[in-house]
């Protein structure tokens, strides 16, 4: 990064690292990440929901770290690793230990608001919040389920995090 | 979303310089800019990216006091140690907030920035009048749905309650905001709507928050914030309050006692009635229940809000005997 501001034109150059691999976009400054995944490069497993920050459906991950990418500039992530539920499973297929664990406990009904539930479930879990079912419930409270599956979701991220600690 | 341009401020002078233009706003975390930008609420022609800047993250602890970098996020500052130690109601004020998404966005400089929740102030398409966005339009509140809006601190103008809760922690203990040239305590960096319910805070343009301090005190080690909501979890204020407690060497007669409300105010609002109130008396309940009362002289409700001047004593009572239990 250099001392001086750099001015855009109308359209920017951005460069973004998604689930380990580059994308160079040519998009406007106001496009937001989520925006940016599901219409320019097609990785719609990320939801929009509320586009306003209050549902989580939109979460993914910014340097390890979850995020909702409704409220992020694509432009203002450039340079950082960002990871979606397309990038969560192995190269051969075998499930993140979260995923498996949602499909297990049967923690969806529809399924709209899941990929943003795991992708925070991970991250939950990561930080070290997921030490008890009150501690799952504050710590997932970003993430909104229309259909109510809460108490299957509580008890995938049990189990996930059960799985991962031994 | 109206479109603007994008400038990547490198370090602090570059960013100072580009805020001065007109039209201008800076970003950080972007949870308030770019929600309010969707609702039409905020229309930059440039926004300046303040996100790459280095070296504004710190979070620096010692007994004597707290420094934080302005673009240090508010997940890691509520799980900071030290702050958990040394400032427990700030760690809970944060951890309280918004939910853990949004904590790992948002910044303590764009957070002190916040705007109301007025869901008139958030709707120009509907409700154009609204003395905040545009001065002079009138207030669509006032008459209208009011189960939110601020029984303290209100003006016939505007009625909105200050949404933030890291502020009402940072209030009772005296803390200071730091715009570079200039030094602020965070009570008069926001200012009451008065007749201009546009100015929220006392920031230039071409001004940027570098950091908050907030000085050591026995009262903020042993301190605690309090939330009610609607909702368990992932929900503003219905009422909050921030409170700090130092006994005598007897344990039960108060020494230096701080409250501040949020939820209930125009600004963070510290009752420093209660707190005069309280000093030098025994901590039973009684006493605080009546000190606790003292905070709503002046309330004014609009109907539907008027639980909150039940409500609002009541947290600050709660969160007094909860100190006061823990030895
Ligand atoms: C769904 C939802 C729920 C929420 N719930 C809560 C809650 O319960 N409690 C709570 O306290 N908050 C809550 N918030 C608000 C949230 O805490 C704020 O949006 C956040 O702290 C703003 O920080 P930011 O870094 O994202 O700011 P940005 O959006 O980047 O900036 C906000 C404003 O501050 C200005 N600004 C930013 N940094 C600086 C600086 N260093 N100097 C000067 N000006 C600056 C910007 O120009 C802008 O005008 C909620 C928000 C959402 C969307
Ligand atoms: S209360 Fe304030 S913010 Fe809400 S409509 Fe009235 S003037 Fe606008
Ligand atoms: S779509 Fe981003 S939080 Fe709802
Ligand atoms: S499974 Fe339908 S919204 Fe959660």
């Amino acid at each position: 990064m250099n001392d001086q501001v750099t001015i855009s034109p109308t359209t920017l150059s951005v460069h973004l690292t998604i689930n380990g691999r580059d994308h160079a976009l040519e998009i406007e400054p106001r496009v937001t990440l989520l925006d940016a995944l599901r219409d320019r490069l097609a990785l719609t497993g990320t939801k929009k929901g509320c586009d306003q920050g209050q549902c989580g459906a939109c979460t993914v991950h910014v340097d390890g770290q979850r995020v909702l990418a409704c409220l992020t500039l694509a432009a203002q992530v450039e340079g950082r690793e960002i990871t979606t539920i397309e990038g969560l499973a192995d190269e051969d297929g075998t499930l993140n230990a979260v995923q498996a664990a949602f499909l297990e406990q049967d923690a969806f009904q529809c399924g709209y608001c899941t990929p943003g539930q795991i992708m925070s479930a991970v991250a939950c879990i990561r930080e070290g919040h997921a030490g008890s079912d009150e501690e799952i419930r504050e710590y997932m409270a970003g993430n909104l389920c229309r259909c109510g599956a809460y108490p299957n979701i509580v008890a995938a991220v049990r189990q996930a995090a059960q799985e991962l600690r031994s | 979303m109206r479109d603007f341009s994008y400038l990547r401020a490198g370090n602090i002078e570059a960013a100072r310089n580009a805020a001065a233009l007109p039209g201008a706003m800076l970003l950080a975390g972007g949870t308030t800019l770019i929600d309010l930008a969707k609702c039409g609420v905020a229309e930059p022609s440039t926004v300046i990216d303040i996100s790459h800047i280095e070296g504004l993250n710190a979070i620096d602890v010692t007994a004597d006091r707290a420094v934080i970098g302005a673009l240090a996020r508010m997940s890691h500052v509520a799980d900071n140690p030290q702050v958990k130690n040394l400032f427990p109601a700030v760690s809970e004020a944060l951890w309280q907030a918004a939910s853990a998404q949004l904590r790992n966005m948002a910044t303590i400089g764009g957070n002190l920035m916040q705007r109301t929740r007025c869901p008139y102030f958030r709707d120009p398409q509907n409700f154009p009048a609204c003395n905040k966005r545009a001065p002079g339009s009138g207030c669509s509140a006032i008459g209208g749905v009011t189960r939110g809006h601020a029984v303290l601190g209100t003006s016939e103008a505007c009625i909105a309650t200050y949404p933030g809760d890291l502020a009402i922690a940072l209030v009772a203990f005296d803390a200071e905001v730091d715009l570079g040239e200039r030094k602020l305590k965070v009570e008069d960096f926001f200012l009451a709507p008065g007749a201009t319910a546009e100015q929220e805070h006392d920031i230039r343009p071409g001004e940027v928050i570098t950091a908050i301090e907030i000085p050591g005190s026995a009262a903020a080690r042993r301190s605690t914030y309090v939330k009610v909501r609607d909702r368990q979890s992932y929900e503003f204020a219905a009422a909050s309050a921030a409170v700090g407690l130092e006994l005598e060497g007897d344990g039960r007669t108060v020494r230096d006692i701080r409250v501040a409300f949020g939820g209930v105010a125009t600004k963070p609002w510290r009752a420093r009635a209660v707190e005069e109130a309280l000093k030098g008396q025994m901590l039973d309940e009684e006493t605080v229940r009546k000190a606790s009362e003292l905070a709503m002289e002046g309330a004014v409700d609009h109907g539907a809000n008027h639980y909150k001047i039940a409500l609002a004593p009541r947290v600050v009572v709660r969160a007094i005997l909860k100190l006061g239990e823990t030895a």
